[in-house]
Parts: structure tokens; C-alpha cells; sequence
């Protein structure tokens, strides 16, 4: 595949030794060659390549433009095991120096959003790294080979800690905040960078024209899509979701929001949805349900909702809204009704309420970890089985059909049994809830303790990152989502619950007690 | 060239089946393109006087081709019926479109209007050109090449009008003139305009006729019986001036390192169009689909892919349909787009399209009963009972009642589930030319 690093005598853009015209121009490549000019003879001169990495405001556009993205690994032989810092320059190269050669004036400079409004563009690793700038530099060696096979698969070397600064993705919210005070040396992250512009490069082979239905015009490869990568972020609440390696597109959904009780008091919300994927759409059915659920529990919980009911009521809501997109949709062949799970967690006055349906789950980890743990039981095949004594729990995870669900939104769902449960944790920590993406990879409370960021309360976007990421770089099979909601512990002020039932404080200070209200409704 | 400013201009839909989900390491992409026209045609919607009435002249044009070799004299009923048919042909040809009448033999003569003109349809000319039939009297051999070479001379002093069709009637074999020449013309004409061949009797040649139906992208089709011709004529005349739109084409994009395995046209009939791409700008090739009015044609496109990784996506082909412009420049008209998808999921990967299945049984049908019946000329009746067997089969589980019923005069079928066919003792010529010359018409997916 390193007939991309030709360019074409005419326009500088890159050809393959296969091509007959020229993508850009249309010149006939075969009577340029034949005139005796060396394609490469002609194409431009990186000229210096900076690298530097933007810093966004909360109240920039998503978008930013101007800022000048960077290229690194430019000439960097296989720009791809270049150094993290270079990898991190994925997405924001802006490759000032292939502009000559008549190249169209969006692919010079401010056209540093090469990929749109994609952060993170599909996966961990430095999936365009440098790319950009081969474009510019045929020579600048192997980088469009290794990118090909590398999009979204490779496990690419990614910055430890070292997220200088990050932008929010496509946003819904328009409250999201920075989280402020993220250790790094000023190593861009990948996941980090929003490239913006007009000029688009392929994440693939590096050509500069990508039509609009999102597919390179030279090699045909898909682009990132806004939600292969999404991270959101407010005061008290974050999420980050991840197509992985593995699926080509993201079913996973998430939604955070924030907003005050009628006492005054703060309620913080988090809904994450995983589409299942013999479904027709699942990706619609999991936005759906992950926004139905959050507007319903934020307009409940403005109300004075119980969070419990509130909690039970949402997800009603969202299997609603999924059963309706069964009619809306026609069914793909052999393929079922529109389905996803869903797990919620609200954080009202130190008191968390937890509910799902279906294999997504929710974490409880303290800040000192000694009693973590998981606080849902999966709808699912494996769990059954335990339940009913029929095989021990290696045996029944073990099993193909271990993953199976046996609860779910959608309208070929039997009956749809919201499980809440509340608890009001005795100690600061931090609640997790999340899809099978990550607890793949880490199933026990106390083996996902152990990757949580020590840190995770005080810098929960970070923290979201790591575990998305931590999941990436076991392969990424899934699509993960991560949802983090930090809880300070016990309030100053105590808050009025007068119609509220009595609920358990742990009387040991690493464990607290679970209330467990499974089925209420 | 296309009018796009006409009123009856159709509207294009494509749409596209598939399964995108290839296993990893697959590279072979496999789409069934249904394609739609419609609100162009003119046949139903519009009474015949109304068309061509505009005053922008005439926009088709017709030459119908009869063969008059000295064979058709024997029986004499077959000119007669030649002369017949010619004459509902005439008559099916709407005022106001360019027509002219061609006696074949092993030369062409104009019989009506004469002077390598076309003449404009109205009562008046239809008439006089009924009467010049009386002209057709049988005598001389038989070479098609010097018909088309006719057609097309005739056709070229109306570069004005886009929609030319001709219409050939044979009887027998094309003897006086070698194979090579007959492929030069129908090189040389192709894409000048369309053409349909009608065969009468038995003695003519199937594959022959296919060939120059194939290269003028019309129909070919057995009138065994003389008396059926005027009917025939009418239903293909009527076609012929149906259509709205001429020289649409069938583009097919691939991405770099991708190509086109094969492009077919799999409905209403089979017709392989892989040889007939040209080269369209960067990774693009059109395929000549002819005239279009309002009708559907299904095309099953197969492209192989460089693989990529389990999760990555790749648009495999953008398929569109093209008008050329006066200009040079050619109109898309519509779109569909093909798709890759690499998984781990078997599930998903290993489910074959309903369409592309289906087509592809009805390709490997039309194949299995023209390999099944050059076996049983050649003498070899174990590989013909073998290949017809297995297009009972196919015909039969893919509801191609037709053809099953076509095969059915053949072989006796004794178990149509399992293929086991025998050989009837006594096929009749027109049976098995009937079979063969109807094998590629094909059914829809039943839905």
C-alpha cells in the first residue's frame, strides 16, 4: 500500500501507482508520468511543521478554526511508532507547508479540523498521526500503509496521562465545563483533539477529498463519525464513549445533565444506553433511550420526584420511546425490533439511586476502594443461570450464552422491569455505570477498582477517559461507554426528605449498606 | 441528446440491497442496484396523436428490418406474415416519429421512404408504407451486418433525435457474411442505437441473434409461429415508444485498489455488461443501459475490495446513472451507494442478501439451461439431463414458472426439488429454441 506516497505532477495530491487520473485535478496520470516528470519531484516541501495543540474554552465553538493544528511525525519515518506526541497530533495536522502546488486553499492553513467535528476519530492510537503531513510529503515515509490497516484497530502507543487540554465533542449539552487542572506535560492527547475545518483528510490513505455522505473519494474508507468518540462533561457529572476497535460504528449512548431540586438541592444525572446489535438501528434505539430517560428524569426530579420513582418512571419512558421506533424504522431483514439497555444513576443530596435493564452496569467506588462494588445484577443469561444454582458463575461466563440479555428496551421485550436500587454512601467516592465494553475487561468490582484513576473524584473526566481507554487497549471488542458521577460524601447541608424512607447509612465505614429495592414500581 | 427540459423526462430511483457485513479477510462485496424510472413514459399515459405532436420535431426514431431472403418463401406464409406484421408495426408507429422500412437479404434495401430518409409517421405515411410492402418479394441470401450498416446510415441523417431503435426479423442463419465481419459492424454501431431481433421458424441461430441483441441492448425473442408476429411487433413497437430517455449509463465508482468483478443486468433478462465499461474519470467505468422508459432493471454488481479490519467501514461502490450532456459532460441522475463493513460477527457476515441470492440463482439458471442444451447438441446427454436438472431446480425454488414450464417441454421433470429430470424422447426444434432463447428472462424476488 505505499503507492500512496506518489503525488500527482500536476496538484501534489497523493496518487496510486494504479491510478489512471488524478483525484483532484483529473489529470491522465499516465501521459504526466510518461512526459518524464517525477511526481515526486514536484511535491511540496514540508516547511516546518509546528506542534502545537489548541486549548478550547467552554465557550468556543465545538469547532474551533484557526487555531493552528499540528502535524507531528512529519518525515518521521512510519510516523505512526513515533512518539506519543506525535500520535497526539492526530487530527489536528494542518499541514501549513502543502499548500504549493496549487492545492485547494482549504487544505492550507486553518484547515486544522482534518476530520470535522470528530474528536478522537474512531479509537485510541494516533489513527491519522502525521498522516496529514505525508500528504503534504509523499516522502515522509510509510505513514498511509500503517494507517490503513490501523484506523481504529491499531493498538497505538497512547500518552500516559497526558491530556494537556481536551475538547468536548459534538455537544448537547450547553453546559459543559472543563475539567480544570489536568496533570500533563503538554502532550496532546489523541482522544483529546477537535480538528475543524473544511478540509477533511482521510483518516485512511491521507487523500483530501472526502464527499458527503462521509466516505473517502480515493480509498472509500468511512470516516469518523461524531459519535465513534463523544465526551461530555459537567459539575458533578461525566461520560465518554468509545466506538472501540472491533464495531464499525457506535451503538453505545450516553447522556449527563444537571439540574436543582425544588428545595434547592442539586440532582446530577447519568444514563447510559448499549444498542443491541442484532437489532435493527441499535445505534438510534440507545440515543434515544439515553435522552428520553435523562429528560424524563431531570423534568421528575425538578418536580420533587422521588428519585426511586423517578428513576422507575424514566426508564419506562425510554422503553416507550425505543418501542416507537419500531414503527418508525421498517425492520431490517431477520434483524428484531429496535433494542438497548440502559443503566441510570441520579445523585441527589448524597443519596444515589441506581436503575437498569438489561447487562449494562453500575460500580460503587470508595476513594480508599476497600469496598468496592458492583451494584446491579445483569438481566442477563449468565445470571439466571447462578440465580438458579444451575451453574457456578465461572461456568455459566464461561458459556457462549453468557451474554445473552434477558431484559431489554425495545418493542420485542416481553415486559420491561425497571431494577432501582438507592443507597447513601457513608464515604466520598465515586459511582461508575457503564456497558459490557468495559466490564469485559474487568468484571469484578475489585479488578475495576484497580483501574480506576486514584483520582477519579476530584478529575472524573479524566478518569472516564482512562477507563474508555483502558478498554481500547485490551482490543476494544465493544463499543464502551463510561459514565462518572463523583459524590463528596455527606453534604454540609442536610437536606429536608421529609416523605423519604429510612435509608441505611453503613454502619462500617469501608462498606456501606445497600438498600436493595429491585422491582419496585 | 436527453431533453432534460421535457415534461416526460423520467425520474431515476436506485436502490440498493445488500448485505454490507463481510467476515475479516473478506474482499468480495456482492449488491443488487434495483433501478426505477418513472413519470417518462409516454405510452400509457399519452393517446397516441399526442405524441410528437411538440415542435421541437420528432424524438425517436424507428427502422424496422425484414428479412427477405429467398428462405422466407418457404412456406410462403412466412413473407406473407412478415408482411403482415411489418404493417402493425407501421401502424403502432406514433404521428409525429421518424420511421423507415429496410428489405434484408445479403444487402439492404430501403422500401420505404427511400433515399436514406426517414419519413414522419401520419396516416398519410403509414399508408404509403404499408403499400410499398408489396415490394417485399423473397430472393438472396442473408447478411445482417449490411442491415444494421442500413439502419444506421438511416438513423444518421436525424443526429437530432436521441431515441433510435431498429427492429430485425430473420429467419435463418446469417450465411453470407463472415462472423468477424458481422462483429466489426455491430462494433462499429453500437451505442448508435438499439435494436431488437425477433427469430422466425427453427432455423436460425439462437447465440447469433443473442449476440447482436446483446451488443444493441435490446431484446431477443423466437416467433415459432409466423401468426404470432403481428401481435409481437406491436407489444415491441409500443416499447420502442415508450422509452423517454436514451444512453442512460450505469456508472460505477470503486475506491483505489478496489475493481469491478462483474456488472449484470439480472432483470427483466440476464446480460452481462462487464465488458462494456469505458472509463469514466478516476475509478469510475460506465456500463450502456440503453433507453430507458417508465420500467425497473435490477443489476447485480460484484466488486472486490482490499480487506480491512474487523470494525472499519468502506464505501465499497457509488453507484449512479448518468445522462450524457450536449456538452460533453454527463447528469447523474441518481445514486446508491455500496457498502463494506468488516465484523467478527458471523451472524451478521454469514447471512447472504435475499436479492443477491435470488439473482444469483437466476444467473446460474439461465447458465445451467444454455450450458445444459449445447451438451445435448453436441450428444452428451449425461452432462445435458445433469445442467437441465439443475435448472428445474433452480426455476422451481425460485418461483420461474415460465421458464420451469419452458424446461418442462424439454424434460420430463420427475422430482423438481432434487433436479431429476430425463430427456423427453421427441423435443420438438421450436421447444428447445424456445428454452434457449428465453432462458436469461428472469423473476423477482418474491416478496
Amino acid at each position: 500500500m505505499d503507492q500512496l506516497t506518489l503525488s500527482c505532477p500536476n496538484c501534489a495530491q497523493p496518487v496510486a501507482e494504479s491510478d489512471r487520473y488524478c483525484e483532484e485535478c483529473g489529470i491522465d496520470l499516465s501521459t504526466a508520468r510518461a512526459s518524464g516528470t517525477d511526481p515526486r519531484a514536484t511535491a511540496p516541501a514540508p516547511s516546518g511543521f509546528s506542534a502545537t495543540h489548541h486549548a478550547t474554552t467552554p465557550d468556543d465553538s465545538p469547532l474551533p478554526s484557526g487555531t493552528s493544528g499540528a502535524a507531528g511525525g512529519t518525515g518521521a519515518d512510519g510516523g505512526y511508532d513515533a512518539a506519543p506526541g506525535a500520535a497526539g497530533s492526530r487530527g489536528t495536522a494542518a499541514h501549513d507547508g502543502a499548500t504549493g502546488g496549487g492545492l485547494p486553499a482549504a487544505a492550507g492553513k486553518g484547515a486544522d479540523g482534518a476530520y470535522g467535528a470528530m474528536p478522537g476519530t474512531g479509537g485510541l492510537g494516533p489513527t491519522g498521526g502525521g498522516l496529514p503531513g505525508a500528504a503534504g510529503e509523499p516522502d515522509a515515509g510509510g505513514g498511509y500503509d500503517a494507517a490503513f490497516g490501523a484506523v481504529g484497530a491499531a493498538a497505538a502507543p497512547v500518552p500516559s496521562g497526558a491530556t494537556g487540554d481536551f475538547v468536548l465533542a459534538a455537544p448537547v449539552l450547553a453546559t459543559e465545563v472543563e475539567e480544570p487542572e489536568v496533570s500533563g506535560a503538554g502532550a496532546p492527547d489523541p482522544w483529546s483533539s477537535v480538528p475543524a475545518g473544511d478540509a477533511r483528510v482521510c483518516v485512511g490513505c491521507g487523500a483530501q477529498r472526502i464527499d458527503t455522505d462521509g466516505y473517502c473519494e480515493a480509498c472509500g474508507l468511512a470516516q469518523p463519525r461524531p459519535r465513534d468518540h463523544q465526551e461530555r462533561s459537567l459539575n458533578g457529572v461525566c461520560g465518554v464513549s468509545d466506538r472501540g476497535h472491533r464495531h464499525h460504528r457506535n451503538e453505545d449512548a450516553f447522556a449527563v445533565a444537571a439540574t436543582s431540586r425544588p428545595d434547592g438541592g442539586s440532582a446530577v444525572v447519568a444514563v447510559v444506553c448499549d444498542g443491541v446489535s442484532s437489532a435493527t438501528r441499535p445505534d438510534d434505539a440507545s440515543q434515544a433511550a439515553a435522552d428520553s430517560a435523562s429528560e424524563a428524569l431531570l423534568e421528575a426530579l425538578e418536580s420533587g420526584v422521588e428519585p426511586e420513582t423517578a428513576m422507575t418512571e424514566a426508564i419506562m419512558t425510554a422503553a416507550n420511546r425505543v418501542d416507537e421506533l419500531a414503527d418508525e424504522f421498517e425492520r431490517e431483514p431477520s434483524r428484531n425490533a429496535p433494542a438497548c439497555t440502559i443503566v441510570s444513576a441520579v445523585l441527589t443530596e448524597g443519596r444515589v439511586t441506581v436503575g437498569w435493564v438489561g447487562d449494562s452496569r453500575a460500580y460503587w467506588f470508595p476513594d480508599d476502594r476497600s469496598g468496592s462494588r458492583r451494584l446491579t445484577v445483569d438481566d442477563s443469561w449468565a445470571t439466571r443461570m447462578v440465580e438458579a444454582g444451575l451453574m457456578s458463575e465461572a461456568e455459566a461466563f464461561a458459556d457462549a450464552r453468557a451474554h445473552a440479555i434477558t431484559g431489554w428496551l425495545g418493542a420485542d421485550a416481553i415486559e420491561v422491569e425497571p431494577h432501582t436500587l438507592t443507597f447513601t454512601p457513608d464515604a466520598p467516592g465515586t459511582v461508575l455505570i457503564c456497558t459490557d465494553g468495559l466490564w469485559n475487561y474487568a468484571e469484578a468490582a475489585a479488578d475495576l477498582a484497580a483501574v480506576v484513576p486514584a483520582d477519579a473524584r476530584t478529575k472524573p473526566l479524566h478518569a472516564a477517559q482512562t477507563l474508555a481507554r483502558y478498554a481500547c487497549d485490551r482490543g476494544g471488542h465493544d463499543n464502551v461507554t463510561v459514565a462518572l458521577l463523583p459524590v463528596d460524601g455527606i453534604e454540609p447541608h442536610e437536606p429536608t426528605m421529609p416523605n423519604h424512607p429510612p435509608t441505611l447509612v453503613g454502619d462500617s465505614l469501608d462498606s456501606p449498606t445497600l438498600q436493595l429495592r429491585e422491582g419496585e414500581s | 441528446m436527453a431533453k432534460l427540459t421535457k415534461s416526460n423526462f423520467p425520474q431515476f430511483s436506485v436502490d440498493i440491497f445488500q448485505n454490507a457485513y463481510l467476515a475479516q479477510g473478506a474482499n468480495e462485496v456482492n449488491a443488487i442496484v434495483t433501478v426505477t424510472a418513472t413519470g417518462g413514459g409516454t405510452s400509457a399515459a399519452l393517446p397516441a396523436a399526442g405524441y410528437g405532436s411538440s415542435l421541437d420535431g420528432p424524438d425517436a426514431a424507428v427502422v424496422i428490418a425484414v428479412d427477405c431472403s429467398g428462405s422466407m418463401d418457404y412456406p410462403p406464409t412466412k413473407i406473407r406474415n412478415a408482411r403482415e406484421a411489418t404493417a402493425v408495426a407501421i401502424d403502432s408507429v406514433r404521428d409525429g416519429v421518424a420511421f423507415a422500412v429496410v428489405a434484408g437479404t445479403h444487402e439492404a434495401k430501403e422500401v420505404y421512404p427511400g433515399a436514406g430518409q426517414l419519413a414522419i409517421s401520419s396516416p398519410g405515411t403509414r399508408e404509403e408504407a404499408k403499400q410499398s410492402l408489396r415490394r417485399l418479394t423473397p430472393g438472396g441470401g442473408t447478411a445482417i451486418g449490411t442491415w444494421l450498416t442500413k439502419a444506421d446510415q438511416i438513423f444518421s441523417t436525424r443526429p437530432d433525435i436521441s431515441i433510435r431503435h431498429a427492429i430485425l426479423l430473420t429467419d435463418g442463419r446469417n450465411e453470407h457474411e463472415r462472423p468477424d465481419q458481422l462483429q466489426h459492424t455491430l462494433d462499429r454501431v453500437q451505442g448508435r442505437f438499439t435494436a431488437d431481433c425477433r427469430g422466425v421458424g427453427t432455423d436460425w441461430e439462437v447465440a447469433e441473434l443473442r449476440r447482436i441483441s446483446s451488443a444493441l441492448l435490446g431484446s431477443v425473442d423466437i416467433v415459432a409461429d409466423p401468426s404470432g408476429l403481428a401481435e409481437d411487433f406491436r407489444a415491441m413497437m409500443e416499447k420502442a415508444m415508450g422509452k423517454a430517455v436514451a444512453d442512460v449509463a450505469l456508472r460505477v465508482w470503486t475506491p483505489a485498489n478496489a475493481s469491478v468483478k462483474f456488472v449484470k443486468q439480472v432483470a427483466p433478462v440476464v446480460e452481462d455488461l462487464s465488458g462494456r465499461r469505458v472509463d469514466a474519470g478516476p475509478r469510475a467505468g460506465d456500463y450502456p443501459t440503453g433507453s430507458w422508459g417508465d420500467e425497473s432493471r435490477d443489476y447485480h454488481v460484484c466488486i472486490e475490495v482490499p480487506p480491512a479490519g474487523v470494525g472499519d467501514e468502506m464505501l465499497a461502490g457509488r453507484i449512479s446513472l448518468v445522462v450524457p450532456q450536449p456538452d460533453g459532460t454527463s447528469e447523474v441522475l441518481s445514486q446508491g451507494l455500496v457498502k463494506a463493513v468488516w465484523t467478527d460477527d458471523l451472524n451478521a457476515s454469514t447471512k447472504i442478501n435475499p436479492q443477491v441470492a435470488h439473482y444469483t440463482g437466476q444467473a446460474e439458471l439461465a447458465g445451467a439451461i444454455q450450458e445444459g442444451l449445447d451438451a445435448h447438441r453436441r450428444g452428451d446427454l449425461d452432462t445435458a439431463t445433469a445442467k437441465l436438472g439443475k435448472a428445474v431446480q433452480l426455476a422451481a425454488e425460485s418461483g420461474n414458472e415460465d421458464t420451469f414450464k419452458l424446461l418442462s417441454k424439454v424434460v420430463d421433470v420427475v422430482d423438481a426439488k432434487e433436479g431429476t429430470v430425463r430427456f423427453r424422447k421427441n423435443v420438438s426444434e421450436e421447444d428447445s429454441m424456445t428454452l434457449e432463447t428465453r432462458s436469461t428472462k428472469t423473476v423477482r424476488v418474491k416478496k
